[in-house]
């Protein structure tokens, strides 16, 4: 239900182009979208209440992610060690690729790119279905009749919560993953840790961590804004909810993949 | 006081409210009745600003409210209570959390404050003790009474109830009705109540507004509604054979 001027400006300036055209129902989501973020940097109603919901924040989207990303850096760590392995059996190629390689598509890739798309499934999901549910059994009209303005309230601790520990969850999956192609290596017996490791610190470049963390941030803040943004617009009854938030998974994990392209772009070359 | 002028809501081309003016007065429980699907919630929700009317104007103690910009508006609804049909209760906070939360943001108690004037809220619904308890935890009726105290825990001037005691027995029905007239008074508010609750109209009804599709049809208070000449309001209060029976005896 559009809920105060903004939603109802956003579906005014808006409503003429939903001729369902696939470009024009895309250029509503990103005006809709932008206006909500737009609302979300408010100045909060009382900063004590914030920073707990802050802190609440961090650890349901935050510290209850760290299991399964270190279980899934874990291994594919430990798969990325044996599949170069196993495909560099020619003497021609040094011992020391393993770790080489190992390394280059943790840093570069996996522990920010794939980690992102992971938790937007994890954290997507439930961001979208908790505001969802909130939008359809009333509570955030109540919120804006307590006069709160929800956006704010709802959304922006959500934002800064991932935003802030995106980097350290980036931090260790890469940790982890190196540990498991360690593991996974030798365990297997296809590489030495003497050669694993000089592997992992031949020609290393410290930017690309930069490079990575970087990125870990900006997904955070796709996946907790687009995932909002879902919830908040829902509509209807409890299947709707459970459209939302689909949606929401599908919405972030494709714009995670599009700026994963343009920060590349931007960042590397 | 809050006055209604005029106003108009259509969606998508259809017609919910046409030219609906009505004012509601201070230190009196204001009823809308009607049908269901007659336009009650869609009226509440214009008055309370949850949806933007098409055209008209709304008046809170003589401030116009429809052209208020954001900030003006959150600061007005500081000063409402809402009460919506399905409660609306925050399900991630315990009771004692959903009452004390436009405490937390927007005063400056202590914590023995809060929890005094929390406990005092909770006692005036009569749910002493459920402090801890969540949402999921509480019966319908409980809900209600306790999205009650979070309402009218900051003092409200103005209150809005939609469909308050729906879905309950008559016994918690009064009581809840009651209750809404007695913080009425106590509070110095103006309530405001939508119902299709025959009982409600007249345990609590000092000024009642009768709504036909869309339309204000009939005003007047609740000793005025059983003699009224309005055929669609007579189809609406003798609609079952309890009440017409009632007319009966009372007419011998
Ligand atoms: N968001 C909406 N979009 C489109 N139509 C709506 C919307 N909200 C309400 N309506 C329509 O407005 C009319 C009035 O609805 P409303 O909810 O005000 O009824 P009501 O009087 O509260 O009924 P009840 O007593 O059953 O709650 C209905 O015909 C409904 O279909
Ligand atoms: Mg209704």
């Amino acid at each position: 239900m559009p809920a105060d001027k903004a939603d109802c400006n956003a579906n005014r300036l808006f409503a003429p182009v939903l001729q369902t055209t696939l470009v024009m129902r895309l250029l509503e989501h990103i005006g809709k979208y932008t206006l909500l973020i737009l609302r979300c940097f408010s100045r909060p109603e009382s900063l004590s209440v914030y920073y707990r919901r802050l802190i609440r924040e961090m650890e349901v989207l935050g510290f209850n992610s760290i299991g399964i990303v270190a279980i899934i850096s874990f291994f594919m760590g430990a798969v990325i060690a044996i599949q170069t392995a196993l495909n560099t059996e020619n003497p021609l190629f040094p011992p020391y690729l393993v770790g080489l390689a190992a390394r280059d598509s943790i840093f570069l890739e996996f522990s920010s790119t794939m980690v992102a798309l992971i938790l937007a499934g994890k954290v997507g999901s439930s961001i979208a279905s908790e505001i969802g549910t909130m939008r359809v059994t009333e509570q955030i009209d109540a919120l804006e009749i307590m006069g709160v303005n929800p956006a704010t309230y709802l959304i922006l601790p959500k934002i800064i919560a991932l935003m802030i520990l995106a980097p350290f969850i980036t931090v260790l999956s890469m940790v982890v993953g190196i540990t498991g192609g360690w593991i996974g290596g030798t365990v297997s017996g296809v590489v030495s840790t003497a050669d694993y490791i000089i592997g992992i610190r031949y020609a290393f470049i410290p930017y690309y961590i930069t490079y990575s963390l970087v990125k870990s941030v900006v997904f955070a803040f796709i996946i907790t804004s687009v995932s909002s943004y879902h919830g908040y617009y829902t509509r209807g009854g409890a299947l709707e909810v459970g459209r939302s938030s689909t949606l929401a998974v599908v919405h972030s994990s494709v714009v995670i993949l599009l700026f994963n392209l343009i920060l590349t772009q931007l960042m590397l070359t | 006081m809050i006055e209604v002028r005029h106003i108009n809501k259509s969606f998508e081309g259809e017609k919910v409210l046409e030219d609906v003016s009505v004012s509601f007065d201070q230190r009196k429980t204001n009823l809308i009745i009607g049908r269901s699907g007659s336009g009650k919630t869609v009226l509440l929700k214009c008055i309370v600003g949850l949806l933007e009317v098409d055209s008209g104007d709304i008046l809170y103690s003589g401030d116009c409210f429809t052209t208020m910009n954001r900030k003006e508006k959150q600061n007005i609804r500081q000063r409402f209570g809402m009460l919506f049909q399905g409660a609306a209760l925050f399900d991630s906070l315990t009771v004692e959390e959903n009452i004390r939360f436009k405490l937390d943001l927007f005063t400056r108690m202590t914590a023995r404050e809060k929890k005094d004037r929390v406990n005092f809220c909770l006692e005036r619904v009569n749910l002493e003790g459920k402090n801890r308890l969540l949402p999921s935890e509480l019966s319908g009726g409980m809900k209600k009474r306790v999205a009650i105290a979070r309402a009218i825990v900051l003092n409200p001037r103005y209150l809005f109830c939609d469909e308050p005691n729906s879905g309950l027995d008559p016994q918690t029905a009064i009581l809840i009705d009651k209750l809404i007239s007695d913080i009425t008074l106590e509070f110095n508010m103006t309530t405001v109540v939508n119902t299709h609750d025959l009982n409600s109209v007249m345990e609590i009804g000092e000024k009642v507004v009768y709504i036909h599709e869309g339309k204000i049809w009939w005003q007047g208070n609740r000793e005025e509604i059983l003699d009224t000449e309005n055929r669609e309001l007579n189809e609406f209060v003798f609609a079952t054979r309890l009440v017409r029976q009632l007319r009966k005896l009372d007419d011998i």
